[in-house]
Order: structure tokens, then C-alpha cells, then sequence
């Protein structure tokens, strides 16, 4: 039989051969090939995302405005979900069927071994029942969340709302991921970056069905969450929901500023809402309710509404006159009242009006007659016109005056292409545009605009932007709120016109808007529409020293003394003296219950 | 007792030796593998490494009890050995328990123990006591016969229990007969056949038809450099494929035109084999009738493919080829044991820091998937080590085997051989990709009483055998 010894080589070499082959290829999957070490490091590391809690929102005053309540996440990891009593879990999660159906095979198609969520957001009340009973339905855990809440329902509108990240959220920065939360409007939005923190990623070891083995390394390569930067606003809580208390059942705004900083001490949109209702599983509902209100309580007149600012625009135009010397402090302008031309003039006062007693008595031949002398400087209309127009823009019309508002808008200030366009070129003189002398025609400010102008009144001549946010703590917020903005009008000019606005309250309409023991100086306007007048009122207290600027916009509801003049002057009162005084009470409470809300009504 | 001071004597201790490290280092990878830190004891006999301990110490004992029986013992009791096995293997298709999809396992309380598993070295006794017999003619129709029904015989019954892993280690015995005597033409055979299987899966059958034909082609003028008609091979297959392509035009090209040439081809071939019959050119007949068998092969491999072999073994063997790869599905186990072997880097990542096998994203990872462990936490080192001491006692038995007087010794050790690196090589070449999914343990290593026994018999026969191989002719 050994002649066939000599086969023992073959069969060695086979063996070795397979031997030798066998170390070449794991000498490339161990040594030469990285790609299987890190699928390693994927295979067991699951990075679990700490949401760190959102800033809180406080007060000028400390108060606390917004805070945060907890909230859980129901995740479903479908492969360790076990046959469980589909009836008993419904009604524990409260839920239906279908939509157990749907999430399980939502979640299924996303990933049978990563968690996804099925119930967003359940509140803690609801959370503590349903933990007791989870251990019942395997495969089912909780990712904890913080969510909005309120310390009293108001400023909706200045504080916005936080909903999930949308699509291009994503695409723009990617710190997003699907199902975070982010700030979607007002001061939750421009904060956004502060009040957001910074997640935290926790490294854990997981087996092969998900199950958690323990930390990674100890820890040593986790990230914990930073929580949110917590905001001081320029807001007075007690004013701010004073002011929307006024504004029940009525439509229209209110801005306050205090003028020495540019804070905003209150912005009112009115209707508004409260914001605990886009928070949670709610949101989505309620919004779509609110969206589809026609007194469109998710528009933000404050910053939004294109108002005409009717009489009030008066203030401007005087000391756009006195500047250019188009008029001086003893030009009279004559008026036959009812039949003056081309404008009327709305009230009887004598024949005829300075600069001081065109304010005080809102006389409209007065206005016309500055205007056009302002529009007359120039040779041409144009030129004019554009003077004109550059000292209005000084003052933050047509242009947005800060950066702290989300969705503001600049409002409308016409250029010579819009009469151009109407009127042709040169076709079109002072006359023509006559309606800007009194705030009307292509006017459109925002409420937000002219309470700066009451501010810029008060300061005689400057402001500085308008902002919402006083301190970030632990950051710093913009020097640009810090930097004066002067209008082209020099200070000595302010003095005859405040001088009108100090007699218009003092001697006319100190019965409705006459604050005990402050000065206040103010100006009216009634604004005309289609319906009922919109009732429009700004103001600045005290004279000396002036502590709040107000600018109050009450739709369809007369004249500027009918209720705008009344709830500033009560805004005033109760910012600058903490309390209505007894003898304003009836007044108070007359402006507490109108309901402006239906437009037929008188 | 002089007899027994000169047994332990002639031992070879160099196979005890690696025998003994081969086990315990499968212990501790089989420690690691299934390591938690509620059970760190190690002699926690409710875990798998605690039960494998046991069952090492067993193996030792029964070792000593395999060598102090006499040899001869062996030699005599083969057949009977043999023919208890297969009565088993008969009896657990009727009465066994089925466990992971085999039925072949006699569960006794809870032990279990596996006919299969024990069918290996009684073959190998039979198979050596037959062939050791002076009326075995390696090339004798009868002997081929005999031989075919001793292996196939407990590779069938195993085949029926769907334990497929088991049942092809049988194949391996094609070795030990090559070794006998058996003609390298069979290796060449089963060698070719196992390359077109894989070309035929891989590539189309147009593609592998013109591939063998230019192999076929090459060597046809390789063996006819005298004869000048270099024009005749090429026309005959011009005129084969011709008609085909005629009518497959005639009936609006009905059919793809890669059967079409393989019909052709197919054709033309047998006018080649019926031309060298009938002019007696025996070369000419020798290749193209390797070439006409290689071309039906390889047709039928596809409808074998797909109407033979299980939709899991189908997949099984399409993720091995690349042919589909489904990581999450079918490629799981293989890709999961690639990144474990992968993430061990030159050195690994050291005992029980293995994260793979410990978190149990490698199925089956201290029985058949032990090796992920050897790669992950002793990284190529340890594998190095592991293969180098697989292949230090394969040469060892072979040189043992070589030194034997004794054919039924020589026969045995060889079949010990095979069996040995058949397990090796399918289950190293799994965890590593290069082999299909087949469940078949790796000797000594793998978790499991019954295989750590069967291949503890299989292998302390031979040390007998070879202990007393002065006594034998």
C-alpha cells in the first residue's frame, strides 16, 4: 500500500493550503480592513439624546412667565413587543385602535430594533398611571421631554410658541433631528439658540436586542445636556395682562415702551390666546382652531397690522415742519372748520391754529397747509415729497426698527414710484397726496412703529430700538438695543408739539383720559373705514422724565377718544401709580366690558 | 505489568497535548462568549462554560478509559460498533427529539445525546477494517460498491434527520480513499464539479458555455499541435450552433439566445465525440467528453439550485457567492460574525472585553460562532494561534497515520484526518465568509457534550491504535 504514500503531500497541501488561506483572510478582515471595526462600535453603541429643559422666561420684575412641566414620550421598540391585550393598552394610553395600528406600523417600517415614538407627549398626570401598568406590555418605554407652561395665560403673542422642527429646519442646521422641538414664533423663536441648550448624548453599551448593558466607558465620553439659557424680559406681566384684560372682546393692539431704554413693557394683539393651548398633544388641534378664527387671533397686529395711523400721524408731520421750517412755532394756518378745503377740519375751535393748537385740536387745515409747505420747499413736488419722506423714515416708519421681533413687518411707507405709477410722472403735486398730512391715504404702520414715535416724542428726538429681551442670563444680548437713534429732528422742536399734546389731555379729555397726578401727553386719532372708525390714541408719561410711551389701536370703535385715549390712559395709571384710582373706576370698568367684537354694534 | 508501562510510553503525547489546550481554550472563549456579570464564577454549573467544564472533565476520563482498552478491541468490534450506530441512527428518525430543525437527538433527562455526532467514528472503523480486508480492490466495481454504502449509508439517514452539516462531513472520507489508492481523477472530478457549481451561479450559462469552450478549444490544440486542421473544431461547432439560431429566427426569436448557443455548443460537441469514436483519437474523446459533461453540469445546476436545495440553503449560498446579500436576513450571522472577527484588530480586544459576542450580536456564539470570540478578543494573534494548533495536530496525525504498520491503524488515523479539518474548514470558513452556513462545530472548541465526546472517541482510538502499532501488521 505505500506506493501510494507519496499522496500524504497532497492531502497536506490541501490542509495547509485551506490553513494559509484562512489567516490571509482574517489578517484582512482584523488587520487591513477597518470597516468591520466600526460597524463594531455601531453595533453597540446606542447614543441616547439627553433633551436638555428649555430657558425659562422671566419679567422685568423677576416674575416668572414661562417655565417647564414635564412630559413623556411612549416608544415602542417593535421586536421586543410581545402579544399584549390591545383593548387594555388603548384605553390605558388612551388611544384607539386604528392609531395603535398605524403607530406600531409606523414604527415598524422606521426600524424594528431603535425605539420610535408612538403617544407624543403624554402629561405627567396621565404618566404616572400608565407606568404602573407598563411593565404589563414588553417593549414599550418612555422618553422623557419638558414642554411649555405657563405662569399666567397672557403674552401669547411676545412669548410664541415651540412646535417640532419642520423639514427645512432640519436642512438648515443640522443640531436638529426629527421630533426635536423648536422655538416656531415670537420670543421663543428669535431665542431659539439660548433657550434651547444644547443636547446631551449619553453613550450606552446595548445587546443585540437593544436592551441597555450599561454605560460606555464609564461615562467618560458623554455629553450632558446643557440646559437653556433662561431669559429676562422687557415685559411687565402685570401690565401686559392688565392691558389684554382691556382688551377682552375687542380687536386691535397696544404697544408700551418704556422711551429712556426701547423695552417693550407690554404688546397686546388683540384677540389673543392663551399659550398654553399650543402646547402638548392639544397643539396641533387648537391651532388649527385658532387659525381658522375669522378674528385671526394668530396674527400679530402689534407687529403686523398696516394700520393708517390717522391723527396721530399729526405729531410728525408738525415736527417735520418745524424742522424744515416750513413752519415755525408762530405760523397760523386759517380754518373755517366743517367747510375748510381740500380737507375739513373735524372740530370747531377757533379761526385758525399754531403748531400747538393743530395738535391740541387736531385741526386738519392746519395739517394740509404744513404739509403742503413741507411739499412746497422743493420746486419740484417730488423732491418734496422725498424730503418729506426721509424725515417720516427717520422716525422708524417704513422700516423695520429692530431685530428682536419675529414675523415684523416694515408697514408701508409710499415712494414717488407708487404716485408715479398712479399719477404718471410730475402728474401729481401736495394735493394730491393731501391724505398724508392727516396719517391717512398710503400710510400702513405698525403698532409697534408709532409707540416707538410716542417714544421718540418723549426722548425729543431719538430712541432707541425696541426690544423684548433685557438679559440673557449667562450671555449677553445685542449693544445694538444700547445705541441711540436719532431722528432729523433736533430736540427744541419737540416743545410745541408736546405742549399740544400735554393741553389735549389736560384740557379736553381729562374726564376720559386724565391720570391723577401725572402729566400725560397724548394724542388722538380716529381713523376712517368702511365701517366704524378704528379709535387710535398715542402717548408718553409723565411729561418730565416720561416713564412709558403707549400707542393704543382699538378696531372699528369710534373716535380716539372713545376708548383707545381711555385704555392708555388706564395702561398709564396702573404702570406708572400700580392702581386705578377710585374716581376712574367707572371708566375702567366701562372700558373692561365693551365688546367691540361685532362691527354693527355702535 | 510491562505492557502497560510501555502503552503510556508509546503515546504520543505531542497529540494529548494539543488535544487538552485545543479544550480549554475553547472553554474560555466559550466563558467569555457567554460571560454576564450576574454569573461570574466560573464553575456556575448552570451556565454553559460550568457544564463544559464538566463535560471536559469527562472527556479526559473517557480518554483514559479509551486507552487502556486493548487495541485490539477496536479492530475486532468495528462492525459491531458500526452496526449499533446505524440501528440508532434508524431509531432516532422514529423515537428522537427534534432540536434547531434536526430530529437527532435521544434526550435522556436533559442530556441529549446525538447518534450523528457518534456515526463519524464508526464509519471510520468500518470503513477501515473493510478496506483493510485482502479482497478490497480499490478499483474493483464490488469494493467501490461497498465502500460507497458504508459512507452514504449513515450520511443518508443523517441527510433525512435535516441535519445537513453533519451529513456532508462524510464526504470527506473521498480523501482517505484518495489516499488508498482511489484515482486523482475523482479529486479532479469533484474539483471541477465544485468550480462549475459556483461559475454556474455566478455567471450566466452563455458566459460559462464560451468560457469552457475556449478551455476546451485550448486545450484540443494543446494536445493536437500535429495535426493541421485547425478549421475542423470550429466548423463542427459553426454547424452545430447554426440550425439552432436558424430556427430560433424562424420561430420570432422565442428563445434567449444564450440557450440557444448552449444547444448549439451542446450539439456540435457530441458530432466532436462521435467523430474522435469513430476515428479513435482517444484524446479528442477524453476532453470533449469532459467538455459535453461539464456543459449538461452546468444546465442542471440551476434547476438543481432551485429545485433541490431549500429556500435557506438557496439564500444561504447566494450571500456566500455575493450573488444577494441581505445583511439583516439570510447574511445576518456571517456579517455579524465578519465584524466580531474584524473588530479585533492585531491583538483583540482582550478577554471578556469582546462586545460583539458578549451582547450577543453573533448568534449561536459559543457553539457553532465560537471562533468570533478567538477573533474578536484575542484578535489575529489568537487566531493564529488557534489555526496553527489545528494545523499542528492535523500533520501530527498524518505523520502519526504514515508511521503506522497496520493498515486498519493507517486508514483510521487518516479518517480522523479528514473528519477533523472537513469540521474545521466549514466552520472557520463560516465565521469568516468564505463557506456557506453550515452548523457543524469546531472540534474540541465548540460548546456541547455529545460532539466534544464523539470527537474525543474519534480521536483516542487513533492514540490507541497507534500506541500499540508495534503489535500490528
Amino acid at each position: 500500500m505505500d506506493t501510494f504514500s507519496k499522496r500524504k503531500y497532497l492531502i497536506l497541501a490541501i490542509i495547509f493550503g485551506v490553513g494559509i488561506i484562512y489567516l490571509l483572510k482574517i489578517f484582512v478582515l482584523q488587520v487591513i480592513s477597518t470597516k468591520y471595526k466600526e460597524s463594531a462600535t455601531n453595533n453597540v453603541l446606542r447614543e441616547m439624546v439627553q433633551f436638555p429643559a428649555r430657558g425659562l422666561i422671566y419679567d422685568r420684575n423677576g416674575k416668572l412667565m414661562v417655565y417647564n412641566k414635564p412630559a413623556y414620550d411612549l416608544m415602542v421598540t417593535p421586536r421586543e413587543v410581545e402579544p399584549f391585550d390591545t383593548i387594555s393598552f388603548c384605553t390605558l394610553v388612551e388611544i384607539t385602535k386604528e392609531e395603535l395600528i398605524e403607530g406600531l406600523k409606523k414604527a415598524r417600517d422606521y426600524s424594528s430594533y431603535k425605539p420610535s415614538i408612538l403617544v407624543k407627549q403624554i402629561p405627567p398626570e396621565s404618566f404616572a398611571f400608565i407606568q404602573e401598568k407598563l411593565y404589563k406590555f414588553k417593549g414599550f418605554q418612555v422618553q422623557s421631554r419638558t414642554l411649555r407652561e405657563y405662569a399666567s395665560p397672557v403674552a401669547a403673542h411676545v412669548l410664541g410658541y415651540v412646535s417640532e422642527v419642520k423639514d427645512a429646519d432640519i436642512a438648515r442646521e443640522n443640531y436638529y433631528k426629527t421630533g426635536d422641538y423648536i422655538g416656531a414664533s415670537g420670543i421663543e423663536k428669535t431665542y431659539e439658540k439660548q433657550l434651547r441648550g444644547v443636547k446631551g448624548i449619553k453613550k450606552q453599551l446595548v445587546d443585540v436586542h437593544n436592551r441597555v448593558q450599561g454605560s460606555y466607558q464609564d461615562g467618560a465620553e458623554d455629553v450632558p445636556a446643557e440646559i437653556g439659557k433662561d431669559l429676562v424680559t422687557t415685559l411687565d406681566a402685570e401690565l401686559q395682562k392688565y392691558a389684554e384684560e382691556l382688551f377682552v372682546n375687542k380687536k386691535g393692539s397696544v404697544v408700551a415702551i418704556e422711551p429712556s431704554t426701547g423695552e417693550v413693557l407690554a404688546l397686546v394683539s388683540a384677540p389673543t390666546y392663551d399659550p398654553s393651548l399650543l402646547v402638548g398633544r392639544v397643539r396641533s388641534a387648537n391651532y388649527t382652531i385658532l387659525a381658522e378664527d375669522p378674528d385671526l387671533p394668530l396674527f400679530n397686529r402689534a407687529l403686523q397690522a398696516k394700520y393708517p395711523p390717522g391723527s396721530t400721524f399729526k405729531i410728525i408731520n408738525s415736527l417735520i415742519g418745524l424742522q424744515t421750517g416750513a413752519i415755525t412755532v408762530n405760523s397760523r394756518f386759517g380754518c373755517n372748520g366743517k367747510a375748510s378745503t381740500p380737507i375739513k377740519c373735524t372740530h370747531s375751535h377757533g379761526g385758525s391754529a399754531n403748531v400747538t393748537e393743530g395738535i391740541r385740536e387736531s385741526c386738519n387745515p392746519f395739517m394740509w397747509n404744513t404739509f403742503r409747505s413741507i411739499i412746497n420747499l422743493k420746486k419740484k413736488a417730488v423732491d418734496g415729497f422725498n424730503n418729506w419722506r426721509s424725515y417720516v423714515e427717520s422716525f422708524g416708519i417704513g422700516k423695520v426698527i429692530s431685530s428682536d421681533f419675529a414675523h415684523v413687518l416694515s408697514g408701508d411707507l409710499p415712494t414717488e414710484d407708487l404716485y408715479n405709477k398712479w399719477y404718471g410722472k410730475g402728474g401729481w403735486n401736495a394735493l394730491t397726496i393731501r391724505s398724508l398730512s392727516i396719517g391717512q391715504g398710503e400710510l400702513g404702520i405698525t403698532p409697534l412703529q408709532m409707540a416707538n414715535v410716542g417714544a421718540i416724542v418723549a426722548n425729543r428726538g431719538f430712541y432707541y430700538p425696541p426690544h423684548l429681551v433685557r438679559e440673557v442670563k449667562g450671555d449677553t444680548v445685542s449693544s445694538y438695543f444700547k445705541v441711540k437713534q436719532y431722528t432729523k429732528v433736533e430736540p427744541e422742536h419737540f416743545d410745541p408739539v408736546i405742549e399740544g399734546m400735554r393741553e389735549l389731555i389736560a384740557n379736553k379729555l381729562g374726564a376720559v383720559a386724565g391720570v391723577p397726578g401725572v402729566e400725560m401727553c397724548g394724542k388722538t386719532g380716529t381713523v376712517q373705514n368702511n365701517g366704524i372708525d378704528h379709535s387710535v390714541f398715542t402717548a408718553f408719561a409723565p411729561r418730565i422724565n416720561p416713564k412709558i410711551a403707549i400707542f393704543v389701536y382699538v378696531e372699528n370703535s369710534g373716535w380716539g377718544a372713545s376708548y383707545a385715549a381711555p385704555m392708555a390712559s388706564l395702561m398709564v395709571e396702573k404702570y406708572l401709580n400700580d392702581t386705578i384710582a377710585t374716581s376712574r373706576k367707572p371708566v375702567e370698568k366701562r372700558m373692561l366690558e365693551a365688546s367691540l367684537l361685532n362691527p354693527s354694534q355702535p | 505489568m510491562p505492557n502497560r508501562r510501555s502503552l503510556w510510553a508509546n503515546i504520543d503525547w505531542v497529540t494529548v497535548t494539543v488535544f487538552v489546550l485545543l479544550m480549554l481554550l475553547g472553554w474560555i472563549n466559550i466563558y467569555s462568549s457567554v460571560y454576564d456579570q450576574n454569573h461570574q464564577s466560573i464553575f456556575d454549573t448552570t451556565q454553559r462554560y460550568g457544564k463544559q467544564l464538566i463535560w471536559i472533565g469527562a472527556a479526559i476520563v473517557l480518554g483514559f478509559f479509551l486507552l487502556i482498552i486493548e487495541s485490539n478491541f477496536y479492530v475486532f468490534f468495528s462492525w459491531i460498533f458500526y452496526g449499533v450506530i446505524m440501528i440508532l441512527l434508524l431509531l432516532v428518525l422514529l423515537f428522537g427529539t427534534t432540536i434547531n430543525g434536526a430530529k437527532g437527538w435521544f434526550m435522556i433527562g436533559s442530556f441529549g445525546f446525538q447518534p450523528a455526532e457518534f456515526a463519524k467514528f464508526a464509519t471510520a472503523l468500518a470503513l477501515a477494517s473493510y478496506m483493510n480486508t485482502h479482497d478490497f480492490k480499490i478499483h474493483s466495481f464490488r469494493s467501490l460498491l461497498f465502500i460507497a454504502l458504508i459512507i452514504l449509508f449513515p450520511a443518508f439517514l443523517i441527510l433525512i434527520q435535516n441535519d445537513t452539516g453533519s451529513a456532508l462531513v462524510f464526504f470527506s472520507f473521498i480523501l482517505v480513499l484518495y489516499r488508498e489508492g482511489l484515482s486523482g481523477i475523482v479529486l479532479f472530478f469533484g474539483s471541477l464539479m465544485i468550480v462549475l457549481f459556483v461559475l454556474a451561479l455566478i455567471v450566466s450559462n452563455l458566459v460559462l458555455s464560451i468560457l469552457m469552450l475556449v478551455v476546451a478549444l485550448l486545450v484540443f490544440y494543446g494536445i493536437n499541435t500535429r495535426n493541421k486542421q485547425y478549421y475542423l473544431i470550429p466548423m463542427i461547432y459553426a454547424l452545430g450552433i447554426l440550425p439552432f439560431v436558424v430556427l430560433n429566427f424562424a420561430l420570432g426569436s422565442k428563445f434567449e439566445w444564450g440557450d440557444i448557443i448552449t444547444a448549439g455548443l451542446i450539439l456540435g460537441t457530441i458530432i466532436v465525440v462521435g467523430y474522435s469514436y469513430f476515428r479513435k483519437i482517444t484524446s479528442f474523446l477524453t476532453v470533449s467528453l469532459i467538455f459535453l459533461g461539464s456543459l449538461l453540469f452546468t444546465i442542471s445546476v440551476d434547476y438543481a439550485f432551485y429545485n433541490v436545495l431549500g429556500e435557506h440553503q438557496q439564500s444561504r449560498i447566494n450571500e456566500l457567492l455575493g450573488i444577494h446579500s441581505d445583511p439583516l436576513g439570510a447574511g445576518y450571522n456571517v456579517n455579524q460574525s465578519k465584524i466580531a472577527i474584524g473588530s479585533g484588530g492585531f491583538f483583540g480586544k482582550g478577554f471578556l472585553n469582546g462586545t460583539q459576542t458578549k451582547f450577543n450580536f453573533v448568534p449561536e456564539q459559543s457553539t457553532d460562532f465560537i471562533f468570533c470570540t478567538v477573533g474578536e478578543e484575542w484578535g489575529f494573534i489568537g487566531s493564529l494561534v488557534v489555526i496553527g494548533l489545528f494545523m499542528l495536530l492535523f500533520y501530527r496525525l498524518i505523520w502519526l497515520a504514515e508511521r503506522q504498520r497496520s493498515g486498519f491503524s493507517r486508514i483510521y488515523g487518516y479518517s480522523v484526518v479528514v473528519i477533523l479539518f472537513f469540521h474545521f474548514m466549514v466552520n472557520i470558513g463560516m465565521t469568516i465568509g468564505i463557506m456557506p452556513v453550515i452548523g457543524i462545530p469546531l472540534p474540541f472548541f465548540s460548546y456541547g457534550g455529545s460532539s466534544l465526546w464523539s470527537f474525543t472517541i474519534l480521536l483516542f482510538i487513533f492514540i490507541r491504535l497507534d500506541a500499540s502499532r508495534y503489535e500490528k501488521f
